[in-house]
C-alpha cells in the first residue's frame, strides 16, 4: 500500500471517530431536507419550468454553511488539538499530509453531499408532484450536477482556507460573511456585483440555476459550466496556498 | 541511535536551541535534563521533523526524520500528552496511527494491554485523567514497535505505580537494545532509570556523560550525601531563567 493511501485512511479514521462529523452533516441534512420542504410547499406551478428546482437548492445553499463547518472543523481541530504534531509525526511529507487530509475531506463531502441533494430532490419532487423538475430534462441534471460539484469544491475550498488560517473560529468568521453575501444580496449591488459575483458562493447560485444570465438584478456574466470552471480555480488556488502555507511550517 | 549535529533553533524572542551536539546511543536509557525553558522539547521537535532548524541537523538512525517511510516502525513519541481529540476515543486514536503506518489492527491491542488502557479504550480523550493520557501516548509511542523511543516527560502524572511501571518499562526497552531518550525534572527518578545523562540549558550542552559520572563531578562538595538532584543544581544554577522566590529574576538572554 502507497504512503499515500494509508496517510487517506487515517485522514477517514479521524473523520469518523469524532463527534462533530455526525453533528454537522446530520445538521447539513436536517436543514437542507427541512427548508426544502417548506420551501416546496410553498411552490406554486407556472412560472419557468426551471422553478420547481428553486425549493431544492434554496435549502441546500444554507445548508451549505454547516457543510463548510465540517470540512474546516476537520483541519482546524488538529491544530486547536494538537492531533497536528501526532499526525506529521506520523505522515512527515507535508505534501502528502496535505493531499490525505484534502482527499479525506473532499471524499466524504462529495459522498454526504451527493446523498442529500438526492434526498432533498426526492422529497420536493414529492411535494410538488406533478410540476417537479423532471429528472429526465437536461436542466434538471445538469443542476443537480452542478449543486453536487459546487458543495463538494467549496468545501475543500474552505479546507484549504483552514489550513492557511490554522483555526476553526478564525476561518469560520473570515468565510461566513462571505458566504452569507449572497444571503444579504450584496451580490446584488451594482457596484461591486463585477468582482463578487466571481466569489465562490455566487457562482454557485449561478451552478444551481438558481438564477439566470440577462436576469437584471441575480444575473451573472457566466454560466453554469463557466461557473464550475470558476469554481476549480478557486479550489485549485487554494490547494496551492495551503500546500505553501504547510510546505515549511513550524507546527 | 540519534544524533544531533550543531542544531540550532532561533525563534523572534531568542535563540531556545543553540549550536547543540549530542549522539543517543542505543541499549541504554538516557535521560535529557535542564531547567524550565533550556529547549528540551524544542530539541525533540526539531529531531521529529515537526519544526525546522535554523542550522544543524537531526539524524536517526543515520537518516533525517522526515525521509523515513514509516517512521512510527522506527521512532515512537510522546510529546505532549495533551495532543488529543476530546470526542476521539482512545482505540479510534491509536487506529488512525496504525493505519497510517500500515501498523496491524491487532497490535493497537497489544499495546492497549502493555499499558493498561484496554479497559478505557472506548472512553472519549476529554474524559481521560492525566496518568491516563500519558499512558496513551506511551501506547502511540510503542504502536510501531519503535527501535527508537523519545519521550517527553512520560512520568507526569503518573501514580505510584505508574511511576514504577514506566521505569521498568523504559528500563525494559534500552535492555532489548533500544534507543531510549526520556526528559524529566523527576530528578530521583531519573537516578534510578537513566544511565547516561544529556544536561542542557538555554539551548547549549552542559554535560553528556555517565550518571555516576555527572553525579561524582558535580554533587558532594560540601560532604552531604551526592545525589543526582544536587549535581542538577549546581551544574545549571546559572543557566536556569525562571527562578522562583527571592532569588534574582530570570529570562534575560
Ligand atoms: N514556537 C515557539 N515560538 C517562540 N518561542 C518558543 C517556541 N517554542 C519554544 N520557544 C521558546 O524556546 C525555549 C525553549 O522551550 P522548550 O519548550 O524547548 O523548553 P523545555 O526545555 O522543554 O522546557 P520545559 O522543561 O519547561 O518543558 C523557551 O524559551 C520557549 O519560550
Ligand atoms: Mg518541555
Amino acid at each position: 500500500m502507497s504512503g499515500f493511501v494509508r496517510a487517506a485512511g487515517a485522514e477517514w479514521v479521524k473523520i469518523r471517530s469524532v463527534r462533530s462529523t455526525v453533528v454537522t452533516l446530520g445538521l447539513f441534512a436536517a436543514v437542507a431536507l427541512g427548508l426544502g420542504w417548506v420551501v416546496a410547499n410553498g411552490f406554486s406551478a407556472g412560472g419557468p419550468a426551471g422553478d420547481a428546482l428553486l425549493p431544492v437548492f434554496f435549502g441546500l445553499l444554507t445548508a451549505q454553511l454547516v457543510l463548510v463547518t465540517f470540512a474546516v472543523a476537520a483541519v482546524g481541530s488538529e491544530f486547536s488539538t494538537g492531533t497536528i504534531r501526532a499526525s506529521l509525526a506520523a505522515v512527515p511529507s507535508r505534501g502528502r499530509w496535505f493531499a490525505a487530509k484534502m482527499t479525506a475531506i473532499g471524499v466524504t463531502v462529495a459522498v454526504a453531499a451527493l446523498a442529500v441533494e438526492m434526498a432533498v430532490y426526492g422529497l420536493v419532487t414529492s411535494v410538488i408532484g406533478d410540476d417537479a423538475a423532471p429528472l429526465t430534462e437536461w436542466w434538471t441534471i445538469e443542476a443537480l450536477l452542478g449543486g453536487w460539484i459546487h458543495l463538494t469544491l467549496l468545501s475543500v475550498f474552505t479546507a484549504c482556507v483552514a489550513v492557511v488560517l490554522r483555526s476553526t473560529v478564525v476561518t469560520l468568521s473570515v468565510l461566513l460573511p462571505v458566504l452569507f453575501l449572497s444571503g444579504q444580496g450584496l451580490g446584488n449591488l451594482e457596484a461591486i456585483r463585477p468582482v463578487v459575483q466571481y466569489f465562490p458562493d455566487q457562482v454557485g447560485m449561478v451552478v444551481m440555476h438558481m438564477t439566470r444570465p440577462g436576469d437584471p438584478q441575480f444575473g451573472r456574466d457566466y454560466g453554469p459550466w463557466e461557473g464550475i470552471a470558476i469554481l476549480v480555480l478557486w479550489t485549485a488556488a487554494a490547494l496551492v496556498g495551503g500546500w505553501l502555507a504547510m510546505r515549511r511550517r513550524d507546527v | 541511535m540519534i544524533e544531533v549535529r550543531n542544531l540550532t533553533k532561533r525563534y523572534r524572542g531568542g535563540t531556545a536551541v543553540d549550536d547543540l551536539s549530542f549522539t543517543v546511543e542505543p541499549g541504554r536509557v538516557t535521560g535529557f535534563l535542564g531547567p524550565n525553558g533550556a529547549g528540551k522539547s524544542t530539541t525533540i521537535r526539531l529531531v521529529l521533523g515537526l519544526d525546522r532548524p535554523s542550522g544543524g541537523f537531526a539524524t536517526v538512525n543515520g537518516r533525517p526524520y522526515a525521509s523515513l517511510e514509516r517512521p512510527l516502525t522506527a521512532v515512537g513519541a510522546l510529546m505532549d500528552a495533551g495532543d488529543l481529540h476530546p470526542t476521539r476515543s482512545v482505540r479510534e486514536h491509536l487506529r488512525w496511527l496504525a493505519r497510517s503506518n500500515g501498523i496491524g489492527e491487532r497490535r493497537i491491542g497489544e499495546v492497549l494491554e502493555a499499558t493498561g488502557m484496554a479497559g478505557v479504550a472506548r472512553k472519549h480523550a476529554r474524559t481521560l485523567s492525566l496518568g491516563m493520557r500519558q499512558r496513551l501516548g506511551v501506547a502511540a509511542a510503542l504502536l510501531g514497535d519503535p527501535g527508537v523511543l523519545i519521550l517527553d516527560e512520560p512520568v507526569n502524572g503518573l501514580d505510584p505505580e505508574g511511576v514504577v511501571w514506566i521505569r521498568h518499562l523504559m528500563k525494559g526497552l534500552a535492555a532489548e537494545g533500544r534507543t531510549v531518550l526520556v526528559s524529566s525534572h523527576l530528578m530521583s527518578e531519573m537516578a534510578l532509570t537513566a544511565e547516561h545523562l544529556v544536561v542542557i540549558g538555554r539551548g547549549r550542552l552542559l554535560a553528556d556523560t555517565s550518571t555516576e559520572d555527572f553525579v561524582a563531578a558535580h554533587a558532594g562538595a560540601d560532604g552531604g550525601a551526592a545525589s543526582l538532584e544536587e549535581a542538577f543544581m549546581r551544574l545549571t544554577g546559572a543557566s536556569v531563567e525562571f527562578r522562583s522566590g527571592s532569588g534574582r529574576s530570570g529570562g534575560v538572554r
